[in-house]
């Protein structure tokens, strides 16, 4: 099962490493990490989203994540009322007759244009997975020349149901 | 603020707030650490800490390979519950202590290891002796620090021997760069730790003792997996009291042998592998499994599938990471393993109505003891164990590598004491146990420390009798020589059609003369009926000495779980 999994660490050099690396050796299966500096610059934000078989797996992810000196809280948003979003650059082969046709695409996706070539275009788009997954399909057909995502950097919503500090996660049960 | 003045080794330091080079900081900072032997060997980027440990007068143990210094400073750490402490150089001097670190991390032992690296104007320019020693460690310790600027050294330091102490111990590294041991910078050790991300739970959460506890006075067939996390928590009269007071039977491993007294009624001696019979059966037939600071290694728990099947897990761990990652657990306790005994001790629980339990559990013990075969015109490998635990009295310190040896030594020396037993369980590092003994030989100079070793493993840390020369160190290094790497050999018998594969050595160096070199007194024992009157002489020796005992060359271990079987399966239970 997919989970999204946000860290905030101690903004100091290698925890990028410590954290990957820790990911590789206990064989967990990332499918994206982003990192940034927070409000506060000595602490980053990681956003990881994760495949685990069962919930034992992700119990293990967190547990081992906390174990990490340089992490300072984990949680686990999956299921939670989240704001999750992905920047997508993508450069589609585009003939100048094709550009208008293109153009039509990326408006309801309230994406971009931000470059444009000879024979190509690039365009951007931010949003969910889904969102993102949906327009690259769409100009799939067209020719993709290059593709970068950011991968899904997340934050729980401002308004939340009484909760908040309960974690969903517990060692006692 | 006033400052302290602190005697090492008979040296006066002053310590206090004051302007100081790195290196000289560090040898501050150890001795307010209340470190008083270092193992190590220097090198060039480690040189101005050299010079200061020469100043100071710090006690240092000069090794003659880096895997001896790390090892003896983990055995020093296993026996005095202390942090073991060893220094080198960059480069190679730091790889070669890996696979220490390794087997320090695996099997929870607190060290500082502290190692030069090149100047922070170079790093990353594969400079003379440069190593990423951060990245390479990084995997292997619990945690690791490279001291960009002198003023973060008191920091780092502290937090370091914090790090390695408290909570589940483990290695931490600190890469100390030559230009940041050189600088000078102002000396404060005296700032609080401050770690937001690092906050072990110590004391259990109270409901979950109280849930253990009724679990136990409902149970019908309890039984207890006694792991080394209760000698690293000092918890072994709590648990021999628990027991006691519950009269639940008590099984053993490997790293936790002595946490419970071996030779104890309730005792059921060592589980897995190569553990009894007793052992094995007790926890596949449970119905209460309470694991303390044992971390269910695939050695105790053979095939997982088959692994305590009647059984609600009860497991208490100060690493909450161990809950749950091998073994569903019903009752999860997280916390010291000492404190935890100590409430549920307090909590004083109706003891179980479990005489039938007890009754099987007797019978196995009964039926099923530990054997081997006596022969004659061949020294047992089992027989020798059996008289160095005879003529030491059960005493001694008992050290080993991994292998044959370390299965018979856990088997039939009867550990009834806490922190008399150092091996290499999680790694299983050869080399591991001649420099662990002179380490633990630091923790305690008045006990007699035994090295059992293999003939292989020995050759592998073999250099380190200098030590004992040099220091008149009164180690007592006896070999298990069956001339082969007998484990591999063991399992090339069972498991390859005896096609033994570079495991069997056509010559051995003689033993005696190598230990002669060194100035230490050597015995080759070829005669059975020699052994008992020759050990006496060894042990009786004041000095450092070394025998070399020619055992049945095709002995295998028994029982045993072969690999992919449970508990029950155990194979050569009977003679």
């Amino acid at each position: 099962m997919k989970r999204t999994i946000i860290a905030t660490v101690n903004n100091t050099s290698g925890v990028m490493n410590r954290i990957t690396g820790l990911f590789a050796r206990r064989n967990f299966n990332i499918e994206s990490i982003t990192v940034g500096m927070t409000e506060n610059p000595a602490i980053s934000r990681m956003t990881f989203v994760i495949n685990v078989d069962d919930e034992r797996g992700l119990d293990q992810v967190i547990k081992q994540l906390y174990k990490q000196v340089d992490v300072l809280k984990v949680r686990d948003i999956t299921d939670e009322a989240i704001i999750a979003r992905e920047l997508a650059l993508i450069k589609v082969v585009a003939a100048p007759q094709h550009r208008g046709e293109i153009s039509a695409l990326v408006e309801p996706f309230r994406a971009s244009i931000v470059d444009v070539g000879r024979e190509s275009m690039t365009l951007q788009v931010t949003g969910d997975q889904q969102k993102v997954e949906a327009l690259i399909d769409l100009v799939k057909p067209y020719g993709i020349k290059e593709l970068a995502r950011t991968g899904i950097t997340a934050f729980k919503r401002g308004t939340k149901k009484s909760d908040f500090e309960t974690p969903k996660y517990s060692i006692i049960n | 603020m006033s400052p302290k003045v602190k005697e090492v080794n008979g040296r006066e330091l002053k310590v206090e707030n004051q302007e100081m080079t790195g290196s000289s900081m560090l040898i501050q900072a150890l001795a307010r650490e209340n470190v008083d032997v270092i193992f190590g060997y220097p090198g060039g980027a480690i040189l101005p800490t050299y010079d200061e440990i020469y100043r100071t007068g710090i006690r240092h143990i000069l090794s003659r390979h880096e895997q001896g210094a790390i090892h003896a400073a983990e055995g020093y750490a296993r026996i005095s519950g202390k942090p073991g402490v060893c220094v080198v150089t960059s480069g190679p001097g730091a790889t070669n202590v890996v696979t220490g670190i390794a087997d320090a991390m695996i099997d929870s032992l607190p060290l500082v290891v502290i190692t030069g690296q090149v100047a922070t104007t170079v790093i990353g320019t594969d400079a003379f002796q440069e190593a990423d020693v951060v990245g390479v460690t990084m995997p292997i310790t619990k945690h690791n620090f490279q001291v960009r600027e002198v003023d973060e050294l008191p920091r780092i330091i502290k937090e370091a021997f914090h790090i390695a102490t408290t909570g589940r111990p483990g290695p931490v590294l600190i890469d100390l760069p030559k230009d940041v041991s050189i600088a000078s910078g102002f000396f404060n050790y005296d700032q609080p730790v401050d770690l937001p991300g690092y906050q072990p739970t110590v004391i259990p959460n109270k409901l979950q003792i109280k849930k253990l506890s009724e679990a136990v006075t409902k149970a019908k067939k309890p039984a207890i997996l006694a792991g080394a996390g209760i000698l690293h928590a000092g918890g072994s009269k709590e648990l021999l009291e628990y027991a006691e007071q519950q009269q639940i039977p008590v099984a053993n491993t490997l790293l936790g042998l002595g946490s419970f007294p071996g030779t104890h009624s309730l005792s059921l001696g060592m589980a897995g592998m190569h553990g009894t019979y007793t052992a094995n059966m007790t926890l596949h037939e449970a119905d209460l499994l309470i694991s303390i600071g044992a971390r269910f290694d695939d050695r105790v728990t053979g095939a997982l599938q088959h692994f305590a099947p009647n059984a609600k897990v009860a497991h208490i761990d100060i690493d909450p990471a161990e809950i749950g990652k091998n073994i569903e657990t019903a009752i999860p306790v997280v916390g010291d393993a000492k404190e935890a005994l100590r409430m549920l001790v307090e909590e004083n629980g109706e003891a179980p109505q479990i005489e039938s339990w007890h009754q099987q559990v007797n019978e196995w013990k009964k039926e099923y003891p530990l054997w081997y075969k006596e022969e004659e015109n061949t020294l047992k490998p089992q027989r020798l164990i059996e008289m160095i635990y005879e003529e030491t009295g059960g005493e001694a310190i008992v050290t080993t590598d991994v292998g044959q040896h370390q299965m018979w030594a856990a088997q039939f020396y009867k550990f009834d004491q806490p922190d008399h037993w150092v091996t290499s369980g999680g790694l299983g590092t050869m080399g591991f146990g001649f420099p662990a003994a002179i380490g633990a030989q630091f923790a305690e100079p008045d006990k007699q420390v035994v090295a059992v070793l293999g003939d292989a493993g020995f050759q592998m840390t073999a250099q380190e009798m200098s030590i004992l020369q040099e220091l008149n160190l009164p180690v007592k290094i006896i070999l298990v020589n069956n001339a082969s790497l007998g484990m591999v050999r063991q399992w090339q018998e069972l498991f390859y059609e005896e096609r033994y594969s570079n495991s069997l050595f056509p010559i051995q160096p003689d033993f005696v003369k190598m230990a002669e070199a060194y100035n230490i007194k050597g015995w080759k024992v070829e005669e059975p009926n020699d052994m008992q009157a020759a050990l006496k002489e060894a042990l009786d020796h004041e000095g450092p000495v070394l025998m070399d005992c020619r055992v049945t060359k095709d002995e295998n271990v028994y029982p045993m779980i072969a690999p992919g079987k449970g508990h029950h399966e155990m194979e050569g239970i009977k003679p």
